[in-house]
């Protein structure tokens, strides 16, 4: 019994994949191109749920981008190609990955300029390492006795 | 040796900084209300629109392809029957009809059946309709969802997309001084 039931969760496990969008009637028969599809929609965002890749998104239009996708790979487009094609007709926004170009240069270097920045200020401001104490000469102790004697009262 | 003391300018112009920050921080905001994250660019206005050619879904309208635009500026404006803004902007559409603007509809991924039930209820701006069945056209456009409105220019390319609902005032403000910038020969 226990036995029937860790086979039925390991199976239930073993179908528990992330649960893409991409339906069966969607898929290449040739496995090479449907991987390079499949790369493809996780890098394009789903335009009406705008935080979603097209692979993860089940409206008609994520659905009609990865038909798109899938009919520029079978004609041949290399997948650079296909980027493009969508991002003549959608811009950037349809890339997940921005491209670094001017517009997106505060986007990807800022974080590091700013870590720079506080860098530069801590070093700037350390302060000085306090130098090792002199001990006081003979004379300057004899000084303080004296001075020390005179607050005792 | 301790450290020097501030000049009084530094120190004063110290203090400062948290209100010059505080000022920056309503700049965003005030910037951020205005301002819709959801509404995207189009990618296509300035370009030629592209080619395509819908077949028509009424018999005495002819159907819209690329070699239909062009000679003056236009309105090309994606709907469905399914779509609900749709039926809200369409009375918009047909007052702009009304008023002479040339408006070319393209049925988004509809049944002509539905597309021709909605002109009948609702009145037809159209001076042609192609029917984009798969909405390929559509993505060509960059259409991300109905509708949305596109002005054409007299050569045929895209110069300002709305996506959304029309209203009267998206009219006024948006729609209209452009299509009279675009008259002007």
């Amino acid at each position: 019994m226990t036995a029937r039931l860790a086979a039925t969760l390991g199976l239930l496990l073993a179908f528990a994949a992330p649960a893409f969008a991409v339906n069966p009637d969607e898929r290449l028969a040739d496995p090479v191109l449907e991987a390079r599809a499949r790369t493809l929609g996780k890098s394009l965002r789903c335009l009406v749920c705008q935080n979603q890749s097209i692979d993860d998104s089940n409206a008609d239009l994520a659905h009609d981008l990865r038909v798109l996708v899938r009919e520029r790979l079978t004609a041949g487009d290399s997948d650079p190609q296909v980027l493009a094609y969508l991002q003549a007709r959608y811009g950037d926004y349809v890339l997940l990955k921005p491209p670094v170009d001017p517009a997106t240069w505060v986007l990807w270097f800022g974080p590091g300029a700013v870590l720079l920045v506080g860098a530069g200020v801590l070093i700037l401001r350390r302060r000085p390492v306090p130098a090792v104490p002199v001990p006081l000469s003979a004379e300057e102790r004899a000084r303080v006795d004296l001075l020390m004697a005179g607050t005792e009262e | 040796m301790p450290p020097e003391p501030r000049s009084g300018l530094g120190r004063r112009l110290l203090f400062l900084l948290p209100v010059a920050a505080f000022i920056g921080l309503v700049a965003v905001f005030a910037f951020g209300l205005g301002h819709d994250p959801s509404a995207l660019k189009s990618a296509m206005i300035d370009k030629p629109a592209p080619a395509f050619s819908l077949s028509p879904i009424l018999e005495d309208r002819p159907g819209l392809a690329r070699a239909d635009l062009g000679g003056k500026p236009v309105l090309v404006n994606f709907f469905a029957s399914w779509c609900a803004p749709c039926r809200a902007e369409h009375a918009t559409l047909t007052g702009l009809a009304a008023a002479g603007v040339p408006v070319y509809g393209i049925a988004y991924k509809d049944k002509p059946q539905d597309a021709r039930r909605f002109l009948t209820d609702l009145g037809d701006p159209y001076q042609r309709i192609g029917l984009d069945f798969d909405g390929r056209t559509a993505i060509d456009f960059g259409v991300y969802g109905v509708p949305e409105t596109y002005i054409l220019d007299r050569d045929g390319r895209i110069r300002y997309r709305y996506a959304g609902a029309l209203t009267d005032a998206v009219l006024k403000t948006e729609i209209l001084p452009r299509l009279e910038a675009l008259a002007q020969p």
